[in-house]
């Protein structure tokens, strides 16, 4: 058995071998035939990456890697089967469009195998064999696909949470959190250290956070608001909620989250507004009005 | 019984104490006792601690900080921490503590301002409290 694959083997790398022209040729017209990819690759471009998996698989044939798994453990094969589908998905070739070049390799392969093998047997044998590593090859071009799409999606995911939380000062004292989006604990962890950070810097007596754009208001959301009014209170200032919508408003009532212990307002205008006052009460008298006298 | 190694200072009717970075058990209590101690001696009617430096707290340190409130309370007078760090803060969110009728103060600048004000219903122990 081992012997007979080892034959398989050695007729793939012969024919693959003498024949890379030819392979590289009819791989370069399928894909310009076929739809899925025509357009996306430039004809140059194609010749290239044929040539490169060309003779990778020789490499990786010729190779003393032993042929279970061969894709995955032949080093320069692997990469330049993940190349080409990290390169391709870039340009925006699907998925099935990409496996389905590979398989069109494979095509090729077996048609010239099919002409210059004569003895059926080995023939048979051989293209068995090319065909388990023409899946494993597909099978990874869409396994990188899906790590490459994974990993963009990670990365978004962390400049979202970047962006997403500015803690702006407004007035003397005065902070905002405006929040934007759904707020998951992830987000309202890094809402709450962000706010209490500025409290500290700022020294600020105030916080407002203004919840405008947030879509909806469940338990979850309404215990981090809880915890961060909690924690502002600790460090000694004191939170507005602002921006609740009526229909925020109507959830919070229905769901019974208890938010008496926080000054709420229905606008971050109004909020500024209580939060002005707030800040005043704190300075002493006398400051308060030398300052006013300076206003005509 | 050796006195705590934090000094307590009597500007007029309030104490002041600046706590250091961390509460280690044994100094925490300690404190209390000369704390509730010196209450009483001098009739201070506030009691006002910096926690500016502490960065470290645990839940055995914030009870006895609630405990100390509560004593001096009972001892009239009011209790303002100063100047909590925002780490200390999240961890007694975390830990579920509120320090329920402790007064809160960015500085102990903002809590002698505060003291000057009559106080607030919500540090009353029946009014609404910090949760």
């Amino acid at each position: 058995m081992l012997g007979e694959r080892q034959r398989a083997r050695e007729e793939i790398a012969r024919v693959v071998g003498a024949h890379r022209e030819r392979i590289v040729a009819a791989w370069i017209v399928a894909q310009e035939g076929g739809a899925a990819t025509a357009g996306a690759v430039g004809g140059e471009e194609l010749r290239e990456d044929a040539e490169t998996l060309v003779s990778c698989l020789l490499e990786a044939l010729t190779s003393p890697v032993p042929v279970e798994g061969l894709v995955a453990r032949s080093a320069p094969l692997k990469s330049a089967v993940t190349g080409l589908s990290h390169r391709w998905a870039r340009i925006g070739v699907s998925a099935t469009a990409i496996a389905r070049a590979v398989f069109s390799l494979k095509d090729s392969c077996a048609a010239i195998l099919a002409e210059e093998t004569p003895d059926l047997e080995l023939r048979l044998d051989a293209t068995e064999l090319l065909c388990r590593i023409f899946d494993d090859a597909a099978l990874l071009t869409f396994q990188s696909y899906v790590d490459g799409r994974e990993e963009i999606i990670q990365r978004q995911n962390r400049q979202l949470l970047e962006i997403s939380t500015p803690v702006v000062r407004l007035w003397r004292g005065v902070l905002a959190v405006p929040l934007i989006g759904t707020l998951d604990s992830g987000r309202a962890q890094i809402v709450m250290e962000s706010l209490l950070k500025g409290i500290q810097e700022h020294e600020a007596a105030v916080a407002i956070i203004d919840i405008t754009g947030v879509p909806t208001v469940d338990t979850a959301v309404a215990q981090h608001l809880m915890q961060t009014v909690a924690a502002t209170r600790l460090m000694g200032a004191d939170c507005i909620l602002s921006g609740i919508r009526p229909q925020i408003a109507q959830m919070i009532a229905r769901l019974g989250i208890d938010l008496s212990e926080i000054i709420t307002r229905s606008s971050l205008a109004d909020a500024l507004t209580a939060a002005m006052r707030m800040v005043d009460d704190l300075r002493p008298a006398e400051e308060a009005r030398s300052e006013s006298a300076l206003i005509p | 019984m050796s006195a705590s190694e934090i000094p307590i200072l009597r500007l007029g009717t309030v104490l002041l104490a600046g706590l250091g970075s961390e509460l280690d058990d044994k100094t925490a209590v300690l404190f209390a006792d000369e704390l509730s101690r010196q209450v009483a001696d001098t009739g201070a009617r506030a009691v006002v601690l910096d926690i500016t430096k502490l960065d470290v707290i645990d839940s055995f340190a914030a009870r006895i900080l609630v405990e100390i409130a509560t004593m001096a309370r009972l001892l009239g007078a009011r209790v303002v921490l100063a100047g909590m760090r925002y780490p200390v803060a999240i961890t007694l969110v975390e830990l579920g503590l509120g320090l329920p009728g402790v007064l809160t103060a960015l500085s102990v600048e903002h809590a002698l301002k505060k003291l000057s004000t009559p106080e607030s219903p919500r540090e009353r122990p029946g009014g609404s409290r910090v949760r």
